[in-house]
This record gives structure tokens, C-alpha cells and sequence, in this order.
């Protein structure tokens, strides 16, 4: 059947509308190869959607290939709705990230609102509870107005969606640089705990079986056939219509109830969410995965909009809806349990045997296309790659040292860089405390939540510094999951897996293509020695807009435990007199620093930090058993803006202050340098033989003081910094609001 | 002593309320879905927080509908003890338990974080635990938390002395910072901050669970003069 204002399977060809869908005259050849004819507009229009980015990877498949994916406790890596990692007693961890970059950008409240709901049905639809919910966010400077306007909106989104569907967010990590402006990021990341009995697969098995849909109907919303033509639409209105979907989280959370109990009917042979391309890939990838085929009757699609086509409906990407995989003869038993929370289930088709996904419309059949061709076969590129001139100018650039004349003036500026000065303005609107268990709230290193009817919790936190990645994507790269690990650590975790959000430029320039490459290479690689194995994630390529890329920034979502709530550790000072140490020592390294952006008009050039892996993993490990050993009393990981902004974060919330001298000669490195694999730890003075027993590389750095003063020697005695800390923690908790308000 | 704890399409505190009721307070507790009818066996009524029916139109403005809230009056004007926390404070309003109504935050955002709040009476079943002027650590979290009322209503409130709790920075924009209020008879007690998530130091503060206790104690001694 052909609809009068689609073009035919000839028209298609000769007038080249693949192209519009951003299918290549290569895929195109390949589509009526595996067709054995010329596929139909609807049919088309699933290729195009399942052969994209965004479903396929075809672009970064190549590089996800060099992850590690399995560990001991891996119960489920990559492909499914999101991985899941054994926590022992017969519990499991459930966790993934996703991007919604490109919506936020255009409409950043629904954008942003929308994103989170998608990554908590990812978690349900695995059949876990969702239990925490964390973001990573770019932007540009906060000085613009459409920045701040973007900002404000994408965290009254993520707000919205959470706080009303009831589930804790808890944490995440902000930064703001001028190659977000155009393009800014929004990455959700959703925890779910789930009993090993309980995980389902998103699988379509059992030929005969029914395929119910639940939910929200399906609306016109979402749908992109990326640039299709508007004229091909009938009415100019609905061509309008914006792309941009609505999120309804009151919806979500009927669902997300109904299906935590429908997971523990054994009428329920499979379920998976309907995300980006909705019907086509939830039905697709699920028979896919069974060998199977599966049939629907889109007349049996509950439809928002009259006279919907079988290609809007199959491209739709409305929120909040489910497709299920139900026992034949069951159906009205999982009908049931959807109707006492005021959802409708309806069975809109069965399974086949022929593996083949076939869509009837008013009585005709109107897509006949194998499912295997759809899911699996997506062509894969490996894209050229080459070395930017940027990098290697920057490689051969000396040590960067910058020119700093007042410290405490500096102190004070670092504070008030919205990168490092405190997020209240942000978590003040999330709940982050709903279901009461969270231990640890945001504000610290990472975010923890108890385990209840256990003396376990977990531990979990985003991380990203996307300017040392700019710097050299592999060092970068390694930097980035070593810093995650390192919070997960310092909260007195052990980490058990990762998460990423690949947000890179176009993958078609091959000096994007060679940052995703290198960058690839050096979270895999340090992933392998911290036996992080990555469990599942997400692409986002083409961030760019008018030819500025961001910078290469693959936000790293993990996730650790913590064997006994005895263990949480915060990074605020606990007791005056407690002894400061810094694990590690300083060295000249600038380059990429918010120190660096601080002096040089928002620009990083130079080299990242040196990093020794294997450095990194020994201190984790020795910092982690003295935690483990109840020998710590606080523990903070020292990163943006280095030893100073990281000691006076120790101090903001408490009543406290520091007094420390220097061991080293040169200030400004001891001060503000970013050299990683370092903390501030703090020890009572009976635990300190046994600290110092359990991690060799501290040092004695000072003490906790009752007098909340920050007070600092040289190492020849003379007090070289002295700053109330009332005055410091006002300039760091009041920046952003200030930024806000400013008119400049 | 044995307590309802409400289940609206949308209540996302119920769970919180639950847990506290049952293993912090070590009472009876029993989830009551809103579509049911009676509340008989119940010694207490617990309306939790959340966006029930999703809040679209106006906070509790659906929800006070629902078929349950008959059976909540009826054990509200029996006299058994109806706490309703956040959005529960917000249902109760809008069916008329407790006097006023909520507007968006002064700063109109939603505000998540722990608040000090000042006991301004403790001779009610709710705060007898407390004492006069005690100063307790409770959460808010909430959009439309800003209580307003009349004049004559605030005289009214006062003069009955129905103000337990206020805040001790006024956080939202409520007249006389107004955080938690009592109907005349002082049997029920809406309040935004939730004492349902302040009953484990683990989690920052146990100050709320004083609340539960008062509410059990109250139980208790009626309970004995009466068998």
C-alpha cells in the first residue's frame, strides 16, 4: 500500500528521498539487496532509523569493540536495556547513561526532562528498581544569556521529571567552557537495584506469543526522519510541530510501578522500553535477540492523533511507553495488573517464527522487512582518522607555569569558577533524599545510598574533564576514568563498573574521528587495570554547532559498593585535630587546568597531567583498605583547581579550619597544580600510626583547627596564606546564583 | 496501634512513610490504595508526599476526589489522628481539613534540603514528644510549599494555638513562616517538612521521629484510660 503524500519505492530511488532520511547511496544499494526489491517508504523509513548513529553505532562500533565488557561479577554487559553487576546476596546493581544533547539544545526543559525519563525506563524495563538518578551537564560560560537560559531550564527539567516521579537524584557534575555554548550536554544516568531472580531480557521468544504495548499513546511527537522533507506531510501545521518530545513523569511513574510488578509474573516472556525509534527498534531488537519475528497491527496502536501513518507511528518516539512479550493465553493476566494502575495494555501483535518484522495497516501489509537486516546489519564504518594540528602543536609546547602574583586573590577566583564553586544553586532543586536512603548527598566526591535490609551501600558519581581530553584524548581518557574510580574511593567504595556517554563532533571529520579513537584507547586501557569492566553506555556524535565541536567528552558514569555503612566517608573535615594528609606529590602540571583558563582568557593548551596508571591503582587500593580499616576520618579527591580549592572544600559545611605547611619549595605547583592521583585525607591522631602503615605515599600535611581559618606556611615556617573561611565558602557557595543575577 | 498510610497515583513518599512507621516507630502500618472506600481498623491516617495525579493542575486539586478521602474525613471528624505530610498537607487543604492554601515557592523553584524548624507547640497528639521552642532538623523538599492564609484566619490559628511548627528561616515565603498547622480539634496536622524522612541518624537527622512517637504515646495513654 502506498499513501498518496508518499513517494513510491521509485520515486524513492530516483528522486534519491533516502538521502533525506540520511541514508547513503551505498546503504540505499544495500537496502534493496537484503529487500531483493525496492523497499517502501515506511520500510525505508525503518532502515533509516535502525541504520542511524544513534541505533546502529555504526561510526563508533569499531572503537566500542576494545572496551572490556566482562568481569566476575558482570551479569549483563552491553545490548540490553543497561548492564547489571552482582552485588552479592543475591542482589544486583543496574546501570546506564544516555545522552540528550540535541533536544536540550532546542528545548532544554522538555529535553532535559524527557532524558531522564528514557534512562529510568532503561533500568525498569531490566525489571530493577530504579533507585538514584545522576546527570553530567555542559554549557558554555554563564555570562551569556541564552547559556544561562539553557542552564536554568535543563536543571528545572531534570528537577521536574525526578522529583515528581520519585526517584532521588543524588549527584552528578557540571562544567562550563566556551565549546559548549552552541551545543551543550545533557547526560542522564539512572541506578537501579534489582534481585538476580528478577532480571528480564528484552526478548521476543515463543512463537505465538503476544506482543502487548503499554503506556502513553502514540503521538506524532519525536518523529525525525531527520531532514525529511516537510512538504511530503499533509498539512504545512503539522510539519511544525516540534521535534522535540513532552515528557509526562506522572505516566512514568504509573508505568514504572505496574512494571515492577508485571517483571514478577512468569506470564511476562520479555519487555523493553520504547526509546529512540520507539516501535521499530523495541519490536525489531527484540526479535532479533529471540531469532524470532514478530507481526503487529498498527490499527491496534493506541494513537494520540487521527490518521497517523504506519511510518509516523513506527518512528514516533513518544514518551512513556512499553513494549512486552507476553505467554499466549496470558494476556489478560498482565492486562489486569496494568488496569489497577490506570494504564491500558493492549496486544498489537504475536511472534512469529520467520524472522521477519511485518506491519499490517487497514487489512494490507505495509512493511514486510527482515528483523535481523534492521538490528544487526547496519553497515560499519571505520572513518578516517588523522592527528589535528592543534595536538601536535600543543605536544610540543614546554611545561605551561602560569604567571600568578597574589595566591589568595587566586584562591579566591578558582572558588568562584562555576566549574569548581558549589552546585547548591543546582541540587537545592532535586530531591535528592525521596525513598530515605541517601546517606550521602551531592556535595561530596560521590554520592552514596544504604541498601536497606542490609549493612551495605552504594557508591556513584559522573566524571568528566573534557579539557584534558582536548589536551591528548588518551592520557585524557585514562584521567577521565581514573578520577571516577578515585571519588567512588574516597566515599569508601570499591568500583565495580562503568557506564559512558560518548559525546564527541562529527565522527565524518577525521580529526573528530582520531579524538574518539585515541580517547577510546585510553579508557579501555584504564578500565582493564582498574578492573572497571564498561557494562553499557551511549554514542552521541555530532555535537557541534557552527563548525565548533565540544571538546571530546565521554562522561564516565560508575558505579561502587561499599561493604559496610561503617565505611562512608564524606570529604568535609570531621574533628578538630585531626591530622591532614596529601596522598601524593605535586607536580608542574598546568596544562588544562582551571588555573590555566583562569589566566589565559578561557583557553587550555599545553599537555594534561602525567599519569601512571599504575600509580593511580596502588593508591586506591592502599587509600580503600585504610578506609576499610576505620583508620580515616574524611577523604577528598584533589582535582580542578588543585590543593588549595580542594582543602578549602574540606572545610566548607563544618565549623572547621586548616592549618598546613608546605613540604615542597615551589608554591604555585603545591597550591593549584591538577597532577592526579592525590587526596586530602584526615586521620585521628590514634589512627596515625596505622595510616601511615596502610598508605605510604602520605604525607603530613598539617591539622584540622577549631578556628575556621585556612592558614598556610612555607616550608620554612612563615605564614605565606591566611583567609577566614566564612569568607572563602561565601565566595564559592554564592558564584553561580551571582552569575545568574549579573546582567553582564 | 495501627496506621493507614494513603497510596495516591502519583505518591512517591509513601514508602518513606512506611518504613518509618513500621521499623523506626515499630508500629502497625498498612498501605491503602486510594480507590478503596473505609479506613475501619485503622487507629491513624497518613497522607504522603508526591504529585499525586501529577500535580498538573493544582497540588492535592484531584487527589482530594479520590474515593478514599470520604473515609479520611470521616476518621479525621471521629477524631483519629490525620497526619498529612507535603503533598498530603496540600491534599488536606484542598478538602478542607485544614484552613489556607499553598502557592508556588517565593523564589519559585523547588527547594530540597534540610531545614531547622521551631516547635511552637507541643501540646498536640503530634508534638508532645517536643518541647516549647525546641529547635528540630527536617526536610523539605517541595514547589508549593508557601502557605498563605487570611488575616482572620491567621488570628484564628494563632488564638487555638493550631501553628506547631514554623521555620526558623523562613525558606519558602509562608505567612508567618509557617511550616505545619492543626484543624481547631487538633487531630489533624498538615505540614510540609517531612518527618517521615528525619527518623535514622544515618541519614542526618532523627528529629522527626519524635513526631511518630508522640502520635503512639498520645494512642497509648487514651488507650489506657479508656480500656
Amino acid at each position: 500500500m502506498q499513501l498518496l503524500h508518499e513517494p513510491s519505492p521509485q520515486q524513492i530511488k530516483d528522486l534519491r528521498v533516502y538521502a533525506e532520511m540520511g541514508v547513503t547511496d551505498e546503504e540505499f544499494a544495500l537496502v534493496e539487496k537484503i529487500m531483493g526489491r525496492l523497499p517502501n517508504y515506511t520500510e525505508l523509513g525503518l532502515f533509516s532509523v535502525m541504520w542511524s548513529e544513534h541505533c546502529s553505532y555504526k561510526n563508533s562500533k569499531v572503537l566500542l569493540k576494545k572496551f572490556p565488557t566482562d568481569g566476575p561479577k558482570v551479569l549483563q554487559g552491553p545490548g540490553e536495556g543497561a548492564g547489571i553487576i552482582d552485588i552479592g546476596d543475591e542482589q544486583a546493581v543496574v546501570f546506564k547513561i544516555e545522552s540528550h544533547n540535541h533536544p536540550s539544545a532546542i528545548e532544554p526543559y522538555q529535553g532535559a526532562a524527557t532524558g531522564v525519563g528514557g534512562i529510568i525506563r532503561d533500568i525498569f524495563s531490566m525489571g530493577a528498581r530504579p533507585v538514584a538518578i545522576l546527570n553530567s551537564l555542559r554549557f558554555g560560560e554563564l555570562t551569556k544569556p541564552r547559556v544561562k537560559f539553557l542552564f536554568e531550564e535543563v536543571v528545572a527539567g531534570i528537577a521536574g521529571y525526578g522529583n515528581c516521579i520519585g526517584i532521588p537524584t543524588v549527584g552528578g557534575e557540571i562544567q562550563f567552557d566556551p565549546c559548549y555554548e552552541g551545543n551543550p550536554l545533557v547526560n542522564a544516568m539512572c541506578v537501579g537495584l534489582i534481585d538476580h531472580k528478577d532480571i528480564q531480557k528484552g526478548q521476543a521468544k515463543g512463537v505465538g506469543n503476544s506482543v502487548i504495548y503499554v503506556g502513553a499513546s502514540t503521538g506524532r511527537d519525536g518523529i525525525h526522519g531527520a531532514t525529511f522533507a516537510s512538504e511530503e506531510l499533509s498539512e504545512a501545521s503539522e510539519a511544525k510541530r516540534p521535534a522535540v518530545q513532552v515528557g509526562d513523569p506522572f505516566m512514568e511513574k504509573l508505568l514504572l510501578e505496574a512494571c515492577l510488578e508485571v517483571v514478577k509474573n512468569d506470564a511476562l516472556v520479555g519487555i523493553q522500553d520504547m526509546g529512540a525509534a520507539g516501535l521499530t527498534s523495541s519490536s525489531a531488537e527484540m526479535a532479533s535477540k529471540a531469532g524470532s519475528g514478530i507481526e503487529m497491527d498498527l490499527d491496534k496502536v493506541p494513537q494520540r492523533e487521527k490518521g497517523m501513518t504506519p511510518y509516523e507511528m513506527m518512528l514516533s518516539e513518544s514518551q512513556e511507553r512499553m513494549l512486552l512479550v507476553v505467554e499466549k493465553g496470558r494476556e489478560q493476566e498482565i492486562i489486569d495488573l496494568f488496569e489497577h494502575w490506570d494504564l491500558h495494555a493492549t496486544v498489537v501483535g504475536k511472534v512469529t517464527d520467520d524472522k521477519r518484522l511485518r506491519l499490517l495497516h487497514k487489512g494490507e501489509v505495509v512493511a514486510d522487512v527482515p528483523v535481523d537486516s534492521l538490528a544487526e546489519d547496519a553497515p560499519v564504518y571505520h572513518k578516517p582518522s588523522a592527528e589535528p594540528a592543534y595536538y601536535r602543536e600543543f605536544q610540543q609546547q614546554g611545561s605551561y607555569r602560569p604567571a600568578v602574583t597574589d595566591m589568595k586573590d587566586t584562591l579566591h577566583n578558582l572558588l568562584k569558577q562555576p566549574t569548581i564553586a558549589s552546585k547548591e544553586w543546582v541540587y537545592d532543586q532535586y530531591d535528592y533524599m525521596v525513598r530515605t536512603n541517601t546517606v550521602v548527598a551531592p556535595g561530596s566526591d560521590a554520592a552514596v545510598l544504604r541498601i536497606r535490609g542490609t549493612e551495605k551501600a552504594v557508591a556513584m558519581t559522573t566524571d568528566c574533564n573534557s579539557r584534558y581530553l582536548y589536551l591528548d584524548p588518551y592520557v585524557g581518557g585514562q584521567l577521565a576514568i581514573a578520577e571516577a574510580s578515585r571519588n567512588l574511593v574516597c566515599s569508601g567504595a570499591k568500583p565495580l563498573g562503568v557506564t559512558d556517554c560518548l559525546n564527541y563532533g562529527n565522527p565524518e571529520r577525521p580529526e573528530i574521528f582520531w579524538q574518539l579513537e585515541k580517547s577510546t584507547d585510553g579508557l579501555s586501557d584504564a578500565c582493564r587495570v582498574l578492573e572497571t569492566p564498561v557494562i553499557g553506555g551511549n554514542v552521541s556524535l555530532y555535537n557541534e554547532r557552527s563548525g565548533v565541536a565540544v571538546y571530546p567528552t565521554p562522561v564516565i558514569g560508575m558505579v561502587g559498593l561499599v561493604d559496610h555503612v561503617d565505611h562512608i566517608t564524606r570529604q568535609q573535615f570531621q574533628q578538630a585535630g585531626d591530622l591532614i594528609y596529601v596522598v601524593g606529590e605535586a607536580g608542574e602540571d598546568f596544562g588544562g587546568s582551571e588555573l590555566q583558563k583562569l589566566m589565559e582568557a578561557g583557553k587550555v593548551f599545553g599537555q594534561p597531567p602525567a599519569f601512571d596508571i599504575q600509580v593511580e591503582k596502588r593508591r586506591q587500593e592502599q587509600v580503600l583498605h585504610a578506609i576499610q580499616e576505620g583508620t580515616v576520618s574524611s577523604a577528598h579527591d584533589l582535582a580542578e583547581g588543585g590543593f588549595l580549592v580542594a582543602l578549602a572544600e574540606c572545610t566548607f559545611g563544618t565549623a572547621f579550619g586548616a592549618s598546613v605547611k608546605l613540604t615542597g619549595s615551589d608554591q604555585l605547583t603545591e597550591f593549584f597544580s591538577e597532577t592526579p592521583s592525590r587526596y586530602i585525607i584526615t586521620v585521628s591522631k590514634e589512627n596515625r600510626e596505622q595510616f601511615e602503615k596502610f598508605v605510604p605515599d602520605a604525607i603530613l600535611v598539617g591539622e584540622v583547627t577549631e578556628e575556621p581559618t585556612l592558614q598556610v606556611q612555607d616550608n620554612q615556617g612563615n605564614v605565606v596564606l591566611e583567609e577566614n573561611i566564612e569568607i572563602l565558602e561565601d565566595t564559592w557557595r554564592g558564584a553561580i546564583a551571582c552569575l545568574l543575577k549579573s546582567k553582564v | 496501634m495501627r496506621f493507614a498510610v494513603i497510596v495516591f497515583p502519583g505518591s512517591n513518599c509513601d514508602l518513606d512513610m512506611y518504613h518509618a512507621v513500621k521499623d523506626e516507630l515499630g508500629a502497625e502500618v498498612e498501605y491503602v490504595w486510594h480507590d478503596e472506600t473505609s479506613l475501619e481498623g485503622f487507629d491513624g491516617v497518613l497522607l504522603p508526599g508526591g504529585f499525586s495525579y501529577g500535580d498538573y493542575l493544582r497540588t492535592g486539586a484531584i487527589a482530594r476526589f479520590s474515593p478514599i478521602m470520604k473515609a479520611v474525613v470521616e476518621a479525621a471528624e471521629a477524631g483519629k489522628p490525620v497526619l498529612g505530610v507535603c503533598n498530603g498537607f496540600q491534599i488536606l487543604l484542598e478538602a478542607g481539613l485544614l484552613p489556607g492554601a499553598m502557592r508556588r515557592n517565593q523564589n519559585l523553584k523547588f527547594i530540597c534540603r534540610p531545614v531547622t524548624l521551631v516547635v511552637e507547640n507541643n501540646e498536640t497528639l503530634f508534638s508532645n514528644g517536643y518541647q516549647n521552642g525546641e529547635e528540630i532538623t527536617v526536610p523539605v523538599a517541595h514547589g508549593e510549599g508557601n502557605y498563605y492564609c487570611d488575616e482572620a484566619t491567621l488570628a484564628q490559628l494563632k488564638e487555638n494555638n493550631q501553628i506547631v511548627f514554623t521555620y526558623k528561616d523562613n525558606i519558602n515565603g509562608s505567612v508567618d513562616s509557617i511550616a505545619g498547622i492543626t484543624n481547631e480539634a487538633g487531630n489533624v496536622l498538615g505540614m510540609m517538612p517531612h518527618p517521615e524522612r528525619a527518623v535514622d541518624s544515618l541519614l542526618g537527622s532523627a528529629d522527626g521521629l519524635t513526631l511518630f512517637k508522640s502520635i503512639l504515646t498520645h494512642w497509648r495513654e487514651r488507650h489506657a484510660i479508656t480500656s
